[in-house]
């Protein structure tokens, strides 16, 4: 895994029933939603879920790549590690327009708070 | 005929617009002075390669798209010498749901491609041929998605990187190129023709092949091996260790170079310059060195 340390990811890890959980659906040729936000340290569930046939979900930058069929839930885990944008793309060759089925994850360090910005 | 003679021979035919670039194995014989010839090894030769023609694309990036293959066979059928064969590195057609399409625009190739005066044409699927519907139309009109060939000393491989819509070679295919190039000298010259590239090129713009470096590992134990291939429509050079890597351009639109931009889509068409960024090439082999000298033929016009 390319970018263990960056990232931890488990694939269909259960992981805390409090964490927080993003639902993506994949159909021919756009991701819902296309850019999704984490937080730097903050573990979360990536549920994804097909509407229409196979797709894939590749992270290269994250070192994560899973199957989304139809009828099946796919989960990954993960721990963002590091600040920045990591795009992901379908990897199972879907039909015309594949080559644009793409999105990106975006990892902000997290909001200070208790914060004295009034002064 | 030497390589260099041939190439002397094609600049004073006239053939224009023409780019030379050469394999690391070239560049290595230029450095050190050519090597004697291997005994046992057949004359040189030279083959064509073209790709991606996407056959049935629509779309801005060429709205001209029912020129340039067409065009493509008759820079091939005027060239001053014949090659020994036309290889096609895949996506001859631009993939359709419709099955019946798909099959009606590889009849359509298939009928450019019978006015080619070769005596051998090899072809191999893209993605956009093959991964909808596993293979099974462009076996119907192509042949085999693998196989291997001999011709005048050289070994060549066609792997199928594409009929899996993952993008991936297979054990099955892995153990079959075990197979294939155990009998053959460790300084045999090989040469493989793939679609996608087999090392990791851009990833996140899905040009790679997952396990595309179990495939490199297998051909690393061969002393002379070049790759050929398409998919990223446009002249692309990288070595892994001591095999060269050489993709080619399309014939229907460019693709912009790797991380150039923020996504992979078509570079934009040029009005005043059409067909720009589209072309294909020659490949003199000399299997005695071995030795390859690739010639970037371009399709660009005037408007």
């Amino acid at each position: 895994m390319r970018f263990a340390a960056l990232f931890l990811a488990l694939l269909a890890a259960a992981g805390d029933p409090g964490e927080r959980v993003v639902h993506v659906v994949a159909r021919r040729f756009t991701y819902s939603p296309e850019v999704i936000e984490l937080q730097l340290g903050v573990p979360v569930i990536i549920e994804l879920t097909s509407a229409d046939r196979d797709h894939g979900f590749s992270v290269p930058d994250l070192g994560i790549r899973i199957d989304v069929e139809p009828g099946k839930t796919a989960r990954v885990r993960v721990v963002p590690e590091k600040v920045g944008t990591f795009d992901f793309h379908c990897d199972v060759f879907c039909g015309s327009g594949h080559e644009e089925m793409a999105g990106r994850i975006m990892v902000s360090a997290p909001v200070a708070s208790g914060g004295n910005s009034g002064h | 005929m030497g390589s260099r003679t041939r190439r002397e021979f094609l600049q004073i035919a006239g053939v224009g617009g023409v780019v030379f670039a050469s394999g690391l194995l070239e560049a290595c014989s230029r450095l050190g002075g050519r090597p004697d010839p291997r005994p046992g090894m057949a004359d040189d030769f030279y083959f064509v390669q073209l790709s991606d023609t996407h056959w049935g694309y629509k779309g801005p990036a060429n709205p001209e798209a029912t020129v340039e293959l067409p065009r493509a066979v008759e820079l091939v059928n005027a060239l001053p010498q014949v090659p020994d064969f036309v290889v096609f590195t895949g996506d001859l057609t631009h993939t359709t749901d419709d099955d019946q399409e798909r099959r009606r625009r590889m009849g359509q190739v298939r009928e450019h491609l019978a006015r080619l005066r070769v005596p051998t044409l090899r072809l191999m699927a893209g993605e956009h041929d093959a991964s909808l519907d596993r293979g099974a139309a462009f076996q119907e009109f192509f042949g085999p998605l693998r196989y291997s060939f001999d011709h005048k000393g050289v070994h060549f491989v066609v792997l199928d990187n594409v009929s899996d819509p993952k993008g991936i070679l297979g054990d099955a295919q892995i153990d079959w190129l075990s197979r294939d190039l155990k009998p053959r000298p460790k300084d045999a010259p090989i040469v493989v023709f793939t679609h996608r590239p087999l090392f990791d090129l851009k990833p996140d713009w899905d040009w790679t092949t997952a396990d595309g470096t179990r495939a490199i590992d297998v051909l690393h134990a061969w002393r002379h091996v070049t790759v050929f291939y398409g998919h990223i429509h446009q002249e692309h050079h990288h070595q892994t260790d001591h095999i060269a890597h050489h993709a080619a351009r399309s014939l229907m639109f460019p693709l912009p170079a790797p991380g150039s931009q923020p996504n992979r889509a078509p570079l934009p068409w040029d009005p005043a310059h059409p067909g720009k960024g589209l072309g294909l090439r020659d490949v003199d082999t000399d299997p005695r060195q071995p030795a390859y000298e690739l010639r970037e033929i371009p399709l660009a016009r005037e408007s």
